[in-house]
C-alpha cells in the first residue's frame, strides 16, 4: 500500500513509524529539518512542500496512493490537504483535526471536505480520560461491538485482594475473559492456574458492567468515582467536562480566564466552573482538592498539568489523569506520580495505525505500545471458526491468540470451549503481534 | 441648564402612531352600539365616542411620522394606554348611568378595564345597560393581548417599528417570536387568544345546555370569556362568578390559568408539542406556586372552620388563588369573611402573578423565578467563591443584565406599593374616612398590580367608588403604570430620555 502521510510532527512521525516496515510511505512537511530527520530514522521518501497544494501532492505521487493521511497540527490545512488529495485521486483520505465542530458537521456527511475518515484528537483524547476516569487502577480504555464489549488494561495494585491469586479464583465473572497479562514487558496468556501478581498489567474482555465489577474487584475501597476535578477548560477539559456530564457526573472544572470560565460555566449546566488558578494552593484548600476521587489536568502546558497534579495529589486526590502534551513525557510523567498519562497526539496516532490496520477488521485496539492487538472480526463462511465450536477449532488457532468475546446481533456471548461460532458473529480477540497475519488470515 | 429646543423625541409620530390605534378602535364601538341595538337599549354613547375617536385618530395620523425610534415606541406605548383609557370613559360619561357618571369614576372604571385590573367603581350592577357592561368586558379583553396584538398588526402593516414595540411590551425577552415575521406572530398570539376565547363561550354555553349551570347565557358566556381569558375580572353579576353553578366556577378556573400561562409555550401546545411546556422552569414554578398556595389556603379555611364539604374548600381555595395570582379578580365567595390566615394567603398571590408573556400583570412567575434562583446562586458562591455559575432558566443562560433588571423591577414595585398604601391611608385621614392597614395595602396592591378586588370597603363584593377622589387619580396613574411596567415609565421620566 502506498500512504502519502502530510505533517511530520509527532502524530505525523508515530504513524509513518509504525507504517513504514510494510508500506511504501511518503511523508510531505513544509519544514525541511522535520522531514530531513525523519529520512535517517525511517525508510520513508521525504518530499518537502505544502501539503494542500496539489502541485505538491501529485509530486509526492498522490495519483497512485491508497491512502492519505493529513496530520499536519493545523485543522484547516488537514481538511484541505484531503479535498486536494481528492482532486487528482482516488486515496482513502484520512484528516486529523483537533475542534470537535469539524468532527460533527463530517459525522452528518460522512465523506464531507472529501474527507473519509476523521480523528478528533480534543474529542478521542476526552473519551479516553472519561474511560479511564471511571475505572479505578485502569490504564487504558476500548470499547468494541458498538459498546456491547470492552477492553481494558488494569494494574493490580500491591494490596489488591487479587494479587496472588490464580485466574481461576480471580474470575468470577460470567462475561469476562483475562484475555493477557502483560508481566514486565512480556505477554503471558493466562491459564487457570496462572497467579496473578502485584503490577501485573491484566488484558480483560468482557461486557462494560462485568469490566466495571472487576475493576472493584480489583480495589475494593475504590469506589467508582463521585467527585472529579477538571483542571484547564480548553477543548479537551471542555470536552472531558461535557462528557461527564453525559455520564450523569458533575464535575468541577478549574478555569483560570474568565471569558472562558463564563463560557463553559454557560455551555455546562451539570459542571461547577472555578474561575481560578489551579496552581493556587489556597483555592486547593478552599474547594477540598484534596478530598477529590479524580483530578484531570488539562491545561494545554504540560509543565502546568504535572504541578497542577502534583499538588492535588499531594492534597490527597486518589488518582491523577493528565493530558501530556509531548509523548515522550508520558512515561516520565508516570514515573514522578502521575497515575495514566494520556498523549493527544499518541492517541490520535494510535487512532489512524489503528484505523488503517482496522480495513481488515472492523475494529482494533493496540496493546502496549505495538506488542499486541485486540481486533473486532466478523465471521465469514471462510473462518476456520465458523459452525465449530471453540474448543474444535483451538488446534487450527495460533499460539498468543484468545478469544475474548463473542457478539450476534445485540447479544453478549462469553466464549467458552463449547461455543459454537455461527457466520456473521463479531468475535473480539487478543492477538501478540507475532501471530497477527496468521490470524486475520484464519479467522 | 435649558433642554428646550435639544428635544429628540418626535411627538409627531409618536401621536401619529396613537391616532392609527385610536381609529382602529372605532370598530369595537360600533360592534358595541350594535348590540345596544339588539338589546333596545341607547345607541348614543357608542356610536357619539366613535365619530370622536374616528376624528382624533384622523387627525392625529395627520401630524405625519417618520422612523419609530426606541424612544417614540416607549412614548407611543404609555400613551396608547392612556388614549384608550380616555376614549373607553367616554361612553360611561355619556350613558351617565350611576357611579360612572362622575369623570374620575369614568376614568377609573375605564382605566381598571384597559389596565385588565377589574377594580371597578359600580356598585349597583343593574343600573347600567348590558351593552355597558359588554363595553367594560370588551375594554379588558382588548387590554388583555388585544391591544398589543392590534397595534403590532397596524404598525406592521405600516411596516414600522413593530419589533420594537414588542420589545418595550416585554422587559424579559420572553415573549420569543414565533416566526421570523412580527406580522405573522402577533397575528398567531391573536387566533390563539380568540380561539382561547371562544373556547371559553362554548364551554359555558355546553354546561348551560347539560342543565349544570341554568343561569348561563350567551351574554354571560361571552362578557366572562373577554375578561376571564384576558385575566381582567369585570363581571356583568353582582355576583361575579359566586352568581354561577359549581360547575361552571371549576370550568373557569382552566380559563384564568391559561391566559396568565405564556402564550409562546400555548401555541407550541396547539401544534401538539406539549413539550416545551411540560420542560419550562416557568410554567412548572407557576403551577407549584398555585398547588402551594392553595393548599395552604385551603388548609387555614378548613383549620378556621370556614368550609366543612371537601368540593367548597377545594373549589372556593383553588378558585380564589387562581383569580388572584393570575390577576384576574373574580370572586366566587365573599373573602372578606375568611380567617387572617386564608386572607393573608390572597394578599401574597397578588405579589406572585402568572407567566410572562401572558395576559397577567403583577410581578410574573419569571421575575420571582429569577430572584429564587440568584439567590441560590448568591448561596452557593458562598462556599465556592470562585464559582461562576449562570441562572438558568429552562437550561437557557439568563443575561446578568437581565437578573439586574429583575432585582430592580422588584425593589421598585415594592417601594411604589409601600409609597402608595402610605398615600391611600394619608388621604383618607385627609377626607376624614377610616381604613384599616390591611385594606389599604390590599387596595394598593390591587390597583398596581392590576388585580380588582381586595379586602375590606374594596373587597370582592364591594366597590372603589367609596375612596377619596384624589386617591382614585393615583389609582388610575398606577393601574396604568403597573400595566405597561414600571420600567418604561420610568424610561420615560427620565432626563436622558428627551435629550439627544
Amino acid at each position: 500500500m502506498r500512504v502519502v502521510i502530510v505533517g511530520a510532527g509527532e502524530v505525523g512521525s508515530t504513524i509513518a513509524e509504525s507504517l513504514a516496515e510494510s508500506h511504501d510511505v511518503v511523508v510531505v512537511d513544509i519544514d525541511s529539518d522535520r522531514v530531513e530527520s525523519l529520512t535517517y530514522s525511517l525508510d520513508v521518501l521525504p518530499i518537502e512542500g505544502d501539503g494542500s497544494d496539489v502541485e505538491t501532492l501529485e509530486e509526492a505521487g498522490v495519483a497512485d496512493a491508497d491512502m492519505v493521511i493529513a496530520s499536519t497540527d493545523d485543522d484547516e490545512t488537514n481538511i484541505v490537504t484531503c479535498g486536494a488529495a481528492n482532486v487528482v485521486s482516488d486515496a482513502f483520505t484520512i484528516a486529523r483535526v483537533k475542534s470537535p465542530k469539524y468532527l460533527t458537521a463530517w459525522q452528518r456527511a460522512r465523506g464531507a471536505f472529501g474527507v473519509d475518515f476523521m480523528v478528533c484528537s480534543d474529542l478521542l483524547t476526552a473519551e479516553a480520560i472519561v474511560g479511564l476516569a471511571g475505572l479505578p487502577t485502569a490504564q487504558d480504555v476500548d470499547t468494541f461491538a458498538d459498546g456491547l464489549v470492552q477492553m481494558t488494561e488494569f494494574e493490580i495494585p500491591a494490596e489488591s485482594p487479587v494479587a496472588d491469586q490464580t485466574v481461576a479464583e480471580a474470575d468470577r465473572f460470567d462475561s469476562l475473559t483475562f484475555a493477557a497479562i502483560i508481566r514486565e514487558d512480556e505477554v503471558v496468556i493466562p491459564r487457570g492456574d496462572t497467579r496473578l501478581r502485584a503490577g501485573d498489567e491484566v488484558v480483560a474482555i468482557g461486557s462494560p458492567e462485568s469490566i466495571r465489577d472487576f475493576s472493584s474487584e480489583i480495589a475494593p475501597r475504590e469506589r467508582g468515582p463521585e467527585d472529579i476535578v477538571i483542571v484547564g477548560g480548553g477543548e479537551i477539559g471542555y470536552q472531558t467536562a461535557r462528557l461527564l456530564e453525559e455520564r450523569g457526573f458533575s464535575p468541577r472544572l478549574i478555569e483560570q480566564d474568565e471569558d472562558r470560565a463564563r463560557w463553559l460555566a454557560e455551555k455546562l449546566p451539570n459542571t461547577t466552573v472555578l474561575n481560578s488558578d489551579a496552581t493556587d494552593q489556597e483555592l486547593l484548600e478552599r474547594e477540598n482538592v484534596g478530598k477529590a476521587d479524580v483530578i484531570v489536568a488539562a491545561l494545554t502546558n504540560d509543565q502546568q498539568n504535572l504541578l497542577a497534579t502534583l499538588l492535588a495529589k499531594r492534597k490527597g486526590t486518589k488518582r491523577a489523569i493528565t493530558v501530556v502534551n509531548t509523548g515522550d513525557f508520558a512515561e516520565l510523567f508516570e514515573a514522578v506520580g502521575v497515575d495514566v498519562a494520556v498523549s493527544p497526539r499518541k492517541a490520535t496516532a494510535e487512532e489512524i495505525t489503528r484505523f488503517t490496520r482496522a480495513r481488515r477488521a472492523e475494529n482494533v485496539s493496540i496493546i502496549e505500545g505495538d506488542r499486541a492487538e485486540v481486533l473486532e472480526l466478523e465471521i465469514d463462511a471462510e473462518s476456520v471458526l465458523v459452525d465449530r465450536s471453540i474448543r474444535e477449532s483451538a488446534a487450527d488457532i495460533p499460539e498468543g491468540v484468545v478469544i475474548g468475546a463473542i457478539t450476534r446481533g445485540d447479544e453478549h456471548i462469553t466464549p467458552r470451549g463449547d461455543t459454537v461460532v455461527r457466520e456473521g458473529d463479531h468475535v473480539i480477540v487478543f492477538v501478540d503481534t507475532e501471530v497477527l497475519d496468521e490470524v486475520t488470515e484464519k479467522l | 441648564m435649558r433642554v428646550v429646543g435639544e428635544l429628540r423625541v418626535d411627538w409627531a409620530t409618536s401621536l401619529s402612531l396613537v391616532g392609527t390605534v385610536l381609529k382602529a378602535l372605532t370598530a369595537p364601538l360600533v360592534g358595541t352600539a350594535l348590540v345596544a341595538l339588539w338589546y333596545r337599549e341607547p345607541l348614543v354613547p357608542f356610536l357619539a365616542t366613535a365619530v370622536l375617536t374616528l376624528g382624533a385618530g384622523i387627525a392625529l395620523e395627520r401630524l405625519g411620522r417618520d422612523d419609530l425610534g426606541i424612544r417614540e415606541g416607549f412614548l407611543m406605548v404609555a400613551l396608547t394606554w392612556l388614549a384608550i383609557a380616555v376614549v373607553g370613559a367616554v361612553p360611561f360619561l355619556i350613558a351617565g348611568e350611576g357611579n360612572l357618571a362622575s369623570p374620575v369614576n369614568a376614568l377609573f372604571e375605564s382605566t381598571s378595564g384597559v389596565t385588565t385590573t377589574g377594580a371597578t367603581v359600580v356598585a349597583d350592577f343593574d343600573t347600567h345597560s348590558r351593552a355597558i357592561h359588554l363595553w367594560r368586558a370588551l375594554l379588558q379583553w382588548m387590554g388583555g393581548l388585544g391591544i398589543l396584538v392590534i397595534a403590532v398588526a397596524v404598525l406592521s402593516q405600516l411596516s414600522i417599528g413593530g419589533a420594537q414595540l414588542m420589545e418595550t411590551e416585554s422587559q424579559t425577552r420572553d415573549v420569543n417570536k414565533l416566526t421570523p415575521s412580527i406580522e405573522e406572530t402577533a397575528r398567531l398570539l391573536g387566533w390563539l387568544y380568540a380561539g382561547l376565547t371562544g373556547l371559553m363561550v362554548a364551554t359555558w354555553l355546553a354546561i348551560g345546555a347539560v342543565g349544570l349551570g341554568p343561569e348561563v347565557t350567551l351574554y354571560d358566556a361571552v362578557a366572562h370569556a373577554f375578561t376571564a381569558v384576558s385575566t381582567a375580572g369585570f363581571s356583568p353579576r353582582a355576583g361575579s362568578l359566586g352568581a354561577f353553578s359549581p360547575a361552571v366556577q371549576w370550568a373557569t378556573i382552566p380559563f384564568m390559568f391559561l391566559g396568565a400561562t405564556n402564550f409562546v409555550l400555548l401555541y407550541h401546545l396547539t401544534r401538539g408539542d406539549p413539550s416545551r411546556l411540560v420542560d419550562s422552569d416557568e410554567f412548572r414554578f407557576y403551577l407549584a406556586v398555585v398547588l402551594g398556595l392553595t393548599g395552604l389556603t385551603a388548609a387555614f379555611l378548613v383549620a378556621s372552620g370556614e368550609f366543612t364539604r371537601v368540593e367548597r374548600v377545594a373549589r372556593h381555595s383553588l378558585f380564589q388563588v387562581v383569580s388572584i395570582l393570575t390577576t384576574t379578580g373574580y370572586a366566587t365567595v365573599d373573602f372578606n369573611g375568611w380567617s387572617a390566615a386564608a386572607k393573608h394567603m390572597l394578599f401574597l398571590a397578588m405579589f406572585s402573578g402568572g407567566m410572562a408573556g401572558s395576559t397577567t400583570c403583577s410581578i410574573k412567575t419569571l421575575r420571582w423565578l429569577v430572584v429564587v434562583k440568584s439567590f441560590r446562586r448568591d448561596l452557593f458562591r458562598e462556599i465556592h467563591p470562585d464559582a461562576i455559575r449562570p441562572v438558568r432558566l429552562s437550561g437557557q443562560v439568563v443575561d446578568e443584565e437581565v437578573v439586574r433588571d429583575v432585582y430592580a423591577y422588584v425593589l421598585l414595585s415594592g417601594i411604589v406599593f409601600v409609597l402608595l398604601t402610605v398615600f391611600v391611608v394619608t388621604d383618607a385621614a385627609r377626607a376624614g374616612k377610616q381604613i384599616g392597614e390591611f385594606e389599604a395595602m390590599g387596595a394598593s396592591a390591587a390597583t398596581f398590580l392590576n388585580i380588582g378586588p381586595a379586602f375590606g370597603a374594596a373587597g370582592p363584593y364591594g366597590d372603589y367608588a367609596w375612596f377619596p377622589a384624589t386617591t382614585k387619580v393615583a389609582f388610575i396613574v398606577l393601574m396604568w403604570v403597573g400595566r405597561i411596567e414600571i420600567i418604561p415609565v420610568l424610561v420615560l421620566l427620565t432626563p436622558a430620555f428627551w435629550r439627544s
